[in-house]
């Protein structure tokens, strides 16, 4: 996808429309598309999520596994995120292994998730240095109109925000699942903005079409602290194109407004 | 585990200040058949990199009928790191081959070379922190040393915050035990960011202070970069007439 | 009333080394060769020698490959062989195309010959480039006087950006090389050398020369130091 030919008019038409403030769907610059979460959608995962940014489509599941911890973190579960492109959702992905975009994303998501420290690891330990509980975090794209990253992001967020977690016993080596839930262990909540990059000029929830067209993109993801205090916790310039340092920070501040916003879309109330 | 990554005196686990960079050496046209070639030692970090092209794409449908296709490649060698690692490309070794190509295409005046193809080969002999900075600066020397038409060269640099305190440069041990990792890419002349990552838990303010230091050192970076280019391709005296 | 043209001084001095993105100049200068030219700034776009020539500013590149020009004389190695032309590396970006009616003096008979009876594949030619431009492949011709197939001799291959020191300046640097050697040299735009001599070490010594002349293309008192090395050795 980042090889394809740059419809030069389509270009001028989003740049020019852009100095009057608007865009082709009939957004302003900073707006965000419509964004729906729905939550608890496959049930035979421990948590699911679907949202949509418009008409991008993403589910993302979480399936816990007891497995063994990495050698150096003996005592901390394990998060791991991926992402598939599938077929169906754009002409242009194809079957087969995931590609450098979509290791991207799963990487990208995957830092904004494990950098807020969103998922408490150190309480997923059953025996330490043997079995830990380990979070498959398994994005899917389903119909890609711009923004994957942002909606992938809140899709996993989600999906681990109403996730429950199997209750497990630990009798001597064993360890015994029950047919008991208890919530997942959560600390910080990360929201993710991507902004692309147009001539000089920013635009937040990108399109498809502005996709195609755009130099370069940032995505930021922001988090609380322990103490409350609003911190970046994952960043992500993507695309050939540059960003001058005015360019970064204005971006920056952008996004910590976008996220606030969408923080307050977040299911049960959670900050 | 609690080792101090900085000492009461402000020095780091190498000695060195907060804000100084390793001892990096570059070196340039150092293979025979790469068209451009440049190996870094970058503190105990070392790492070779060619780039043959522009030449013709193949398969053919790769090729771009307006510009020239840019390709990266990062790879670990398995003995570059303390755990032997898989020959097999990693996930992070393929992310990260999109972000050094993404760091330096902007560079490349791609449009002068339709339906050809540039490949840059960055190999990994030993790994001890900001690799990805040590391969896009090096990156930039071979493409330079393969006559690559460019806008700029590239500098890069990482900073991060370790025990509360924002670091250039970073090394190995630095990242695994820091608060936050922040790669950063430049072109120096023109002032503009080509790469930046970061992860961690920074406030506004240590964000702003960490790009202010990425930026100096990319600068320092970009000086070592010419200063190597100039020793190479020095010339004695003025062409007979 | 001003008179003259006020303009601000280069940012360079002559033949000074200077890397990609160096600010050349500014102002109402030319942009030449390897040079680009964004607003009223000039800009180097690789690894060479700056210059100023008239009013346009230069860079005399220092590594690169060859961009085929029409007019250009090639030494190419053929690498595939389609049905009525060969395709040629020509130690440029793009293969270079030899249609075989720019080879042959009867149109080929695809039904009785097949195209490698005359071009095999690793063989080389001396050709003329006829056509170029950057969205087609350039195109090469052997049909005049001194191109065709390469029997015998030595071919050697040097950067692209020497071609002009080993010609010198009116070619006096070629000339002194054939004079010398007595040997028959043909020099490829492209970094390819033609070597025809009466036997090998002649060609040798010729090849040895070349690659002196490569090595030390910009420094002083070249020519005469290769006229020393040439008929010292040719005892």
């Amino acid at each position: 996808m980042t090889n394809q030919i740059i419809p030069a008019v389509k270009r001028r038409q989003i740049i020019e429309l852009a100095e009057t403030g608007k865009r082709m769907d009939g957004r302003s610059l900073t707006d965000l598309r419509k964004v729906e979460i729905k939550t608890n959608v496959v049930e035979k995962a421990e948590g699911s999520a679907t949202v949509k940014f418009g008409d991008t489509y993403v589910i993302a599941g979480v399936k816990f596994e007891i497995g063994e911890p990495f050698p150096d973190t003996p005592n901390e579960g394990v998060m791991s995120v991926s992402a598939e492109f599938v077929p169906l959702a754009s002409p242009g992905f194809e079957t087969g292994p995931p590609d450098e975009n979509a290791i991207e994303l799963a990487r990208v998501v995957d830092r904004g998730l494990r950098e807020s420290k969103l998922l408490d690891t150190s309480k997923l330990c059953l025996i330490p240095g043997k079995k830990v509980w380990i979070a498959w975090v398994d994005i899917f794209i389903l119909d890609h109109c711009g923004n994957l990253i942002d909606a992938s992001s809140l899709a996993s967020l989600c999906a681990l925000l109403t996730s429950k977690l199997p209750k497990a016993e630990v009798v001597g080596d064993e360890v015994k699942v029950l047919d008991e839930f208890v919530p997942v262990p959560l600390r910080a909540i990360p929201i993710n903005v991507t902004l692309a990059k147009i001539g000089d000029k920013l635009f937040v929830d990108p399109s498809l079409e502005e996709e195609e067209v755009m130099d370069c993109r940032l995505s930021v993801a922001f988090a609380l602290d322990d103490q409350k205090q609003e911190k970046i916790c994952a960043m992500q310039k993507g695309g050939v194109g540059t960003l001058s340092f005015e360019e970064l920070l204005r971006a920056v501040e952008i996004a910590k407004v976008k996220s606030q916003e969408l923080r307050k879309l977040l299911p049960s109330g959670e900050k | 585990m609690d080792k101090k990554l900085i000492t009461e005196d402000g020095k780091r686990l190498d000695g060195r200040r907060f804000d100084e960079l390793r001892p990096i050496k570059f070196q340039i046209g150092v293979l025979k058949n790469a068209d451009g070639s440049a190996y870094v030692e970058w503190g105990r970090t070392k790492i070779l990199v060619g780039v043959f092209g522009p030449r013709e794409s193949h398969p053919k449908h790769l090729a771009m009928p307006d510009r020239c296709l840019i390709r990266a490649r990062y790879h670990m060698a398995p003995f570059s790191v303390e755990d032997r690692k898989s020959p097999a490309p990693s996930r992070r070794e393929i992310e990260l081959s999109k972000v050094i190509r993404e760091a330096l295409e902007p560079a490349i005046f791609v449009e002068l070379f339709p339906r050809t193809t540039i490949d840059i080969f960055a190999e990994v002999l030993q790994a001890d922190g900001s690799t990805r900075c040590a391969a896009i600066s090096t990156a930039a020397l071979a493409l330079a040393d393969a006559g690559v038409p460019m806008r700029d060269l590239v500098s890069s640099v990482a900073v991060a915050k370790v025990d509360g305190t924002l670091v250039l440069d970073v090394m190995d041990m630095e990242d695994k035990l820091g608060d936050s990792d922040m790669p950063l890419a430049m072109m120096p002349s023109r002032n503009q960011i080509t790469l930046i990552q970061m992860d961690g838990l920074l406030t506004h303010e240590e964000f702003v202070k960490s790009i202010e230091l990425a930026k100096k050192g990319c600068m320092e970076v970009y000086a070592k970069q010419r200063e190597a280019l100039d020793s190479h391709f020095r010339v004695a005296g003025k062409e007979e007439v | 009333m001003k008179s003259g043209v006020f303009k601000i001084p280069t940012n360079f001095s002559a033949r000074q080394l200077v890397v990609p993105g160096f600010l050349l100049a500014e102002g109402k200068y030319e942009a030449g060769p390897n040079v680009y030219k964004e607003g009223e700034r000039l800009y180097s776009t690789v690894i060479g020698l700056a210059e100023l020539r008239n009013n346009t500013v230069t860079v005399i590149p220092l590594r690169g490959c060859y961009i085929p020009s029409v007019g250009d004389i090639v030494i190419g190695k053929v690498v595939d062989v389609i049905t009525t032309a060969w395709m040629l590396d020509i130690r440029s970006p793009w293969l270079g195309v030899l249609f075989a009616k720019e080879h042959l003096s009867k149109p080929l008979n695809v039904m009785k010959e097949d195209a490698r009876d005359y071009l095999d594949v690793g063989e080389m030619i001396i050709a003329k480039v006829i056509s170029f431009d950057r969205t087609k492949n350039p195109a090469l011709t052997t049909k005049e006087q001194g191109l065709g197939k390469i029997q015998r001799g030595t071919v050697i291959e040097v950067d692209p950006t020497r071609v002009p020191r080993i010609i010198g300046k009116k070619g006096s640097m070629i000339s002194m090389l054939k004079k010398d050697s007595g040997c028959q040299i043909y020099v490829g735009q492209n970094g390819r050398i033609w070597i025809s001599g009466k036997n090998r070490e002649d060609e040798a010594l010729v090849a040895g020369a070349i690659k002196k002349i490569e090595a030390e293309a910009h420094t002083t008192g070249l020519t005469d130091r290769i006229h020393e090395y040439l008929i010292k050795n040719r005892m």
